[in-house]
């Protein structure tokens, strides 16, 4: 098959992706010289993260899933996670923690190669992820602060009840705050939170209607692979800042531009000109050969229309917005209604929701070694998926970032595999 | 009697389950590992069945469902599950040990949907105005659905009941666990293994009546005397089970097992429950301040590995067996906490991995074997 997309030289960037690129930097930079600066730091993880809250009290987050991600797709996570195992930590478990403790052994040098701050508080938000339990209880033997946990419970039945709600907001009122209020001396500021809510809700509407767009054909958007470059990942530090509000508001300008040029998404090598294949993704990228992984699809003319793994840190487009009028429910909502906090059956719906709702022609699982939140069930996803939908679905294993198990050239056949597979479909169709 | 126990652990088409159901025509309903308050399922007439996997039974199907990185617990289970071992349940219950087993539970729901399945979300917070309202909410969820699946409402009278029974039981297994902490050499732990994973298919009365038997029997039999073998605990197997032949490979490789993680829903709570007053509170109470602390828990003070170390100097062990089935997120990624732990009190460990089907053990024996040797001749820990 030939390439489809656009010479490799000069690469072109949406004005937006040079935004959010700034933004992160200056973020980082936040974050190396908070300690000088006597500002509090958080760590806390993306799912279930509460930045609103953190931030209407000046406390800065640090999120270890972004520092391990950042640290792959640096080349840095295999020294990282070979230094856990020699201390001992299994190969068989997440490398995100194997990268982070690695990258605590290396001196905690974060992404733009400063060092991070100590945490002031440690809080683990179990959504959705069992392992963040252990992931904090193995952070707190190595620092000297208070952690907290919040628990969210899991949506097992495919519902938000009163009772979780309300064990939600009462650890919040109860533990969290008071531990903000602790760290900082300062006192909880609902009417601030509010505010912070507020821009909150404005973003997350901009941001649906950019993960919308990709219902055109062709989609303006990758909504995997350009989702979590530039379109979701800011979502988790920066919202409820105007910052947000405003990087959102240009990006959905911009991608409305696209729309109405009947322009593609911008790719690692520009911009996709031939919309061959529209695919929905369910699973985290690999992001130690990140680029290579994109243009394996770009190669093909595969947009990805929609993804689940850009719903980690938020599932907004069933309807939910932070409220600024239930400030605490709202958050406890947020929590609760994260992806990995679905159930096996809720998850099912959703994807082939998406397969009928973005017109895609197949559904596709990228399977992580690392985590079992996503992947342990994904098999019966895929039956029950194709079942639902009679599109055709495709199975690639990676990892998150241990560079040890992306194997190029096999998902290069499997993907291959599959497009061919679509097109067999379509012939089929064709031919009735 | 210890051979019907072992026949039982390795029958996985449940036949005591089944000749319960003809006899009484009651409901039956499985669980996951680790725990579930049997005494509520008790209560309302249910006979709860403990499902520890399939063990070394050939899988067919369960394989289809699961990548080559996610444990073998659940595939043997679905296999059960698909090829009708478990049709005798009128439910599941999957209880929060990890994402895998909680993802399970979703998977039930899909390919048994005429069957009672219910995730038991168990608080991580243990204050009671948070965690323990919300766990006694989810237990009265649970109940109305065992009550939607054919068993009678929750009576506080007849919970108190079953909470005495299990007290009994309770008590027993802790003499049990007490004995062969005092002498190994009379409880084998293949042979205290066997004995409960029969209580997890069978009613609690039939089971006390055995383990009575059982600790009257060894404590009569002079002919098990005392081995130059090495005091060891053994964690990390709390969820997917070691082959029996694992059991009794490190028996033979020199080892006295005198503490363990097996079949911890026996022993999930320090003390008894208290048998008056509300019934449901005291399930909640136990919950939130009276269970083990194992990897599954959160530990929201003191030091990891600490309980460790006092389980450890109570069961007067020489050194720890991290024995963790392969792929297990909860065993393994504790063990660096648990095996610091070891290292700053001086307690010699080794580690090893196993799934339930594993068929070698050869690696495993000399490695034990080694382990105990060097114990029996470098240690300086007394013992008992």
């Amino acid at each position: 098959m030939s390439p489809q997309s656009a010479p490799a030289v000069p690469v072109s960037k949406d004005r937006s992706q040079e935004r959010q690129k700034q933004m992160i930097v200056d973020h980082f930079e936040r974050l190396a010289t908070a300690e000088h600066r006597g500002e509090k730091c958080v760590y806390t993880f993306v799912p279930g993260n509460l930045t609103e809250l953190l931030l209407s009290f000046d406390v800065a987050p640090v999120l270890p899933e972004i520092n391990a991600l950042q640290s792959g797709m640096r080349g840095l996570s295999r020294d990282y996670i070979a230094a856990a195992e020699k201390e001992g930590h299994s190969e068989d478990v997440c490398t995100y923690v194997k990268c982070d403790i690695g990258m605590l052994r290396s001196g905690n040098v974060g992404p733009t190669g400063k060092r991070l701050p100590d945490p002031d508080l440690l809080l683990l938000s179990y959504t959705g992820c069992f392992t963040f339990l252990k992931w904090f209880e193995l952070l707190r033997e190595e620092y000297d602060c208070p952690v907290t946990m919040l628990h969210v419970p899991y949506q097992a039945d495919g519902r938000i009840t009163d009772e979780m709600r309300r064990y939600v907001v009462n650890q919040l009122r109860k533990k969290v705050v008071p531990a903000l209020e602790r760290i900082t001396g300062k006192a909880y500021d609902e009417d601030r939170l509010r505010e912070l809510l507020a821009r909150s809700a404005r973003a997350e509407d901009d941001l649906v209607a950019v993960l919308e767009s990709a219902r055109n054909r062709p989609s303006p958007i990758d909504a995997y692979f350009g989702g979590v470059y530039y379109i979701g990942p800011i979502f988790t530090a920066f919202r409820g800042t105007q910052e947000a509000v405003d990087y959102y508001r240009e990006l959905r300008e911009e991608v409305d531009q696209r729309l109405r040029a009947g322009r593609g998404p911008i790719i690692p090598d520009g911009e996709l000109e031939e919309e061959r294949y529209r695919l929905v993704v369910e699973g985290p990228p690999n992001w130690t050969s990140f680029r290579q992984f994109w243009k394996m699809f770009t190669d093909e003319g595969a947009v990805v229309v929609a993804s689940t793994y850009t719903k980690v840190g938020g599932v907004y487009d069933d309807g939910f917005r932070h409220d600024p009028d239930r400030p605490l429910e709202s958050l406890a909502e947020y929590c609760l209604g994260c992806y990995t906090n679905l159930s096996l059956p809720a998850r099912v719906n959703k994807l082939a929701g998406y397969v009928r709702e973005y017109s895609a022609d197949g559904f596709l699982i990228n399977s992580v070694k690392s985590c079992n939140s996503f992947s342990a069930g994904q098999l019966m996803i895929l039956r029950e998926v194709e079942n639902r939908t009679g599109r055709p679905g495709g199975f690639i294993e990676s990892d998150l970032v241990d560079p040890r198990y992306f194997s190029g050239a096999n998902i290069r056949n499997r993907l291959e595999s599959y497009f061919q597979m679509i097109e067999q479909k379509r012939g089929q169709g064709a031919a009735r | 009697m210890l051979e019907r126990c072992e026949e039982l652990t390795r029958d996985t088409s449940l036949p005591s389950v089944r000749a319960w159901k003809e006899r009484t025509g009651g409901v039956a309903i499985g669980f996951l590992p680790i725990y579930v308050p049997r005494e509520l399922l008790h209560a309302q007439g249910v006979l709860p069945v403990g499902l520890m996997g399939g063990g070394e039974i050939e899988i067919i199907r369960g394989d289809a469902y699961y990548q080559s990185y996610i444990c073998h617990l659940p595939r043997s289970t679905v296999e059960l599950g698909l090829n009708g071992s478990l049709d005798c349940l009128d439910g599941m219950i999957f209880p929060a040990i990890c994402d895998v087993i909680r993802n399970l539970s979703g998977m039930w729901q899909m390919m048994f949907p005429a069957k009672l399945v219910h995730y038991l979300d168990v608080p991580q917070d243990f204050d009671r105005s948070m965690g323990g309202r919300f766990y006694r909410h989810e237990l009265g969820v649970l109940s109305q659905k065992l009550v939607e699946a054919g068993a009678r409402p929750l009576d506080p009278d007849a919970l108190r009941a079953s909470i005495r029974t299990y007290n009994v039981h309770h008590g027993l297994v802790a003499e049990l666990y007490e004995l062969r902490r005092r002498e190994p050499w009379r409880v084998p732990t293949a042979e205290l293994y066997v004995m409960l994973r029969a209580g997890l298919v069978l009613p609690v009365e039939e089971h006390n009546g055995m383990l009575g038997e059982y600790l009257e029997a060894v404590r009569a039999d002079e002919s098990r005397r005392p081995m130059d073998q090495a005091r060891v605990l053994l964690t990390g197997s709390f969820c997917e089970q070691p082959p029996l032949g694992l059991i009794k490979t490190l028996e033979r490789a020199g080892c006295y097992i005198v503490d363990d993680d097996f079949v911890q829903v026996s022993r999930w709570f320090r003390h008894a429950l208290p048998e008056d007053g509300d019934p449901v509170e005291a399930l909640v109470e136990a919950f939130l301040d009276d269970a083990i602390p194992g990897p599954t828990r959160y530990v929201d003070e003191g030091e990891k590995g600490r309980d460790l170390i006092e389980r450890v100097e109570r069961a007067g062990a020489e050194g720890v067996l991290f024995c963790a089935p392969s792929f297990c997120d909860p065993a393994l990624l504790d063990q660096p906490m648990g095996t610091a732990a070891a290292t700053r009190a001086g307690i010699p460990w080794t580690a090893f991995k196993y799934s339930e089907d594993t068929g070698q053990f050869q690696v495993i024996r000399e490695q034990a074997g080694t382990f105990a040797d060097s114990i029996k001749l470098w240690s300086e820990v007394t013992t008992p």
